[in-house]
């Protein structure tokens, strides 16, 4: 009876096993980062940097990597799960050995919704950066932004289940669920009114990164409404699994996640490589892609309201469904030339080579841009002392060219460099390509997954016991750099 | 202040773990971490109550003919008494005593490895008298993963706190080390806290009802 189920019932080959033993692997590396950011953000704030005078970007990573630190163990534990019952033969999910399959589903949501939050968050803090920056005023209801941001990862904890309100988890739960995630379009909408009272009165300037977040406002707003449609739990039935949910998601995750990137990346590629993206080029790559986004997935809705299922690669001929797929596949298309163009931009400006300032976006407000693109890899030479929020423009509006030090100049204590990190993954990687192979039954599987594991615990405990105090640079070598001199 | 300077008594800071940056880092990021490790266990504990005694037919065992409290008491007692040794350990750390530290950390690993002998013996009783085994149910799956984890939590402690006592046996106490002795002690009260609701979920629950 159990052979008979787990024959049937099982995803065949080695797809499942490498995506469980990748993710792991990854999520492990995602939940050190999170933590890292949380230190870093708690102990090592610079002088005058309170809370209330963090910029945006800051916080939403802060709460991100609160949301990391408490949404990936259940996914571990989800993982681990399934990969004993493929490897080890556990019935976890085997039900005819008492197991219960709704476990994965809530494990997983657990995560996977707190996940989308990981995902938006930093869009809406690069967004909040750049409303501020390029409307030349500082940003509107800053303390209420900071509250939405810490409610939007709250919440985002108690809404798991409008995933699984087909699942038969009976009314009460479903309205419980429901009315969770109707909540969340409070803080949501308090942000866009913040960005739109940001404009309001501002001397706007139309550049790339502000393009995309001007478009982003009713993109993402969109995928907010059918977001609440989504979570009436009754109206769900009738969405659930076809493509209005596919259209709904890519609303909120390009219209907000991806545009976001663009922007980010636009925004800060001079802070990172020292030189400016084209504009003439970017916005060719802004108007494709707002475009090609738009004639993709608005399509989608109505193709999910006339039937078409989503996790099926393909449809059925004659059944009214060719135009509209037809449209998607059009403006996929025009997707891709955009981010064609974007690559031959990054090509172009990169050959040239044209070196920018401190400040190239003329208007910049907070710390990084008070450092020269790219920044010395030891940031500030001085620690700036912050005496507001969006620190460098309050020192701009008293004339002042660069930030205040809050210490004299000194040795700075830097961490030396270690190739034990990428030993600690290299053994992780050899023995999970180890277990990937062992459901085979091949007799070498086992060792390659011990070596792989003492790689890893060897590289821990040499981590562990081998001193490392770091090195300091000189105040004498800090000294000789010709820009900016330090003040002692 | 020099992570591998020299300290007297009277100079030895009152919160050697917090007294430098470093320290202070490893410090708060080692509590959020166990924030995610209570995640997880809870994670863990969620799934064994949705698949307690959920087994495949009549014959198989259940959690009320299973445990036994003899058994579960010394091993819970042996845990926490191993808690406390390692306060006494982390207070002597504190004072800059650096042989009385060591020599509570020797009960601590000795209280540990007992622990760990008994759940060896507890798990090899379940297999061969009931034949209550990893694959034999979904209740199995659950029981042995849930007390595994920790069984493993437990064995990595050990070796965590015996690496730390034979790399710093010659050279005693300094602000570099004080925060990875303070570290290891946070890991293995966190285990202990697991234990207590292991006892109480699995144990207790699981003998009445």
């Amino acid at each position: 009876m159990d052979i008979i189920c787990i024959t049937f019932l099982h995803s065949e080959g080695h797809g499942i096993d490498f995506y469980v033993l990748g993710l792991q692997i990854s999520g492990l590396g995602t939940l050190i980062a999170g933590i890292n950011f949380l230190v870093t953000i708690i102990n090592m704030r610079t002088p005058g940097m309170t809370y209330m005078r963090m910029p945006l970007f800051t916080w939403s990573t802060f709460v991100v990597s609160a949301l990391i630190l408490f949404a990936f163990p259940p996914l571990t534990v989800g993982l681990v799960l399934m990969m004993f019952d493929r490897m080890f033969g556990s019935n976890f999910f085997d039900v005819a050995a008492g197991g219960n399959t709704i476990i994965w589903e809530h494990l997983f949501w657990i995560f996977g919704h707190p996940e989308v939050y990981i995902l938006i968050l930093p869009a809406f803090g690069i967004f909040s950066e750049i409303f501020a920056t390029f409307s030349r005023k500082r940003l509107f209801g800053y303390s209420s932004m900071v509250f939405a941001t810490v409610l939007i990862g709250f919440l985002g904890f108690m809404v798991w289940a409008h995933h699984m309100f087909t699942t038969g988890l009976g009314p009460i739960a479903n309205a419980i669920f429901a009315v969770a995630t109707m909540a969340i379009a409070v803080p949501t909408g308090i942000k866009i009114f913040n960005w739109i009272f940001t404009m309001w009165g501002g001397s706007v300037k139309f550049t790339v990164p502000m393009l995309y977040a001007v478009a982003f406002i009713p993109s993402f707003t969109m995928g907010g409404v059918t977001g609440i449609m989504n979570a009436s739990a009754p109206a769900d039935y009738q969405f659930h699994d076809s493509y209005f949910v596919v259209a709904h998601f890519h609303y909120v995750i390009v219209g907000g996640v991806v545009l976001g990137l663009l922007a980010g990346i636009t925004f800060y590629w001079p802070k990172m490589f020292g030189t400016m993206l084209s504009e003439k080029l970017g916005k060719v790559t802004f108007w494709t892609f707002l475009i090609g986004f738009h004639l993709t997935f608005f399509i989608q809705h109505f193709l999910g309201l006339m039937g078409m299922p989503r996790r099926v690669f393909t449809f059925l001929d004659n059944q009214g469904l060719n135009t509209g797929n037809m449209i998607s596949t059009v403006g996929a298309f025009l997707m891709a030339f955009a981010v064609i163009v974007m690559v031959i931009n990054i090509i172009m400006t990169s050959a040239k080579n044209e070196k920018v300032g401190n400040d190239p976006w003329g208007d910049g407000r907070t710390l990084e841009w008070a450092i020269p693109s790219p920044p010395p890899f030891y940031n500030f030479k001085q620690l700036p002392l912050v005496r507001g929020l969006d620190p460098y423009w309050v020192e701009k509006m008293e004339g002042k060219k660069e930030m205040t030090p809050a210490e004299p100049l000194g040795d700075i204590h830097m961490p030396n460099s270690s190739i034990l990190p990428l030993t600690i993954s290299f053994g992780l990687f050899v023995a999970a390509f180890g277990a990937l192979y062992n459901m085979d039954d091949k007799t070498w599987t086992l060792p390659i997954i011990i070596v792989g594991l003492l790689i890893t615990f060897v590289s821990m405990l040499i981590r562990s016991v081998k001193d490392d105090h770091g090195f300091h640079i000189h105040k004498e070598d800090l000294m000789d750099d010709k820009d900016k001199g330090g003040k002692a | 202040m020099q992570a591998d300077e020299r300290f007297t008594d009277a100079t030895w800071p009152a919160s050697p773990e917090k007294a430098t940056l470093e320290g202070k880092n490893k410090y708060l990021g080692f509590w959020l971490f166990l924030g995610g490790e209570t995640v997880l266990f809870a994670s863990l504990f969620a799934t064994y109550l949705a698949l307690k005694d959920k087994v495949p037919n009549g014959d198989a065992a259940l959690a009320k003919d299973l445990f036994e409290l003899p058994l579960t008491f010394v091993a819970t007692m042996l845990l926490l008494t191993s808690s406390l040794t390692s306060v006494y350990a982390m207070y002597h750390m504190k004072n800059n005593h650096f042989k009385q530290m060591q020599a509570w950390l020797v009960i601590t690993v000795a209280l540990g490895f007992a622990f760990l002998g008994l759940e060896i013996y507890e798990f090899n009783h379940y297999v061969h008298e009931f034949h209550h085994t990893f694959t034999s149910s979904a209740f199995g799956s659950a029981f042995y993963t849930l007390v595994g984890f920790h069984g493993a939590h437990v064995a990595f402690g050990l070796v965590w706190i015996i690496s730390l006592m034979v790399r710093n046996a010659r050279r005693g106490l300094n602000l570099y080390n004080a925060p990875k002795f303070y570290v290891a002690s946070l890991y293995w009260h966190f285990i202990d806290v697991v234990w207590v609701f292991i006892f109480t979920v699995v144990y207790l629950m699981g003998m009445v009802g």
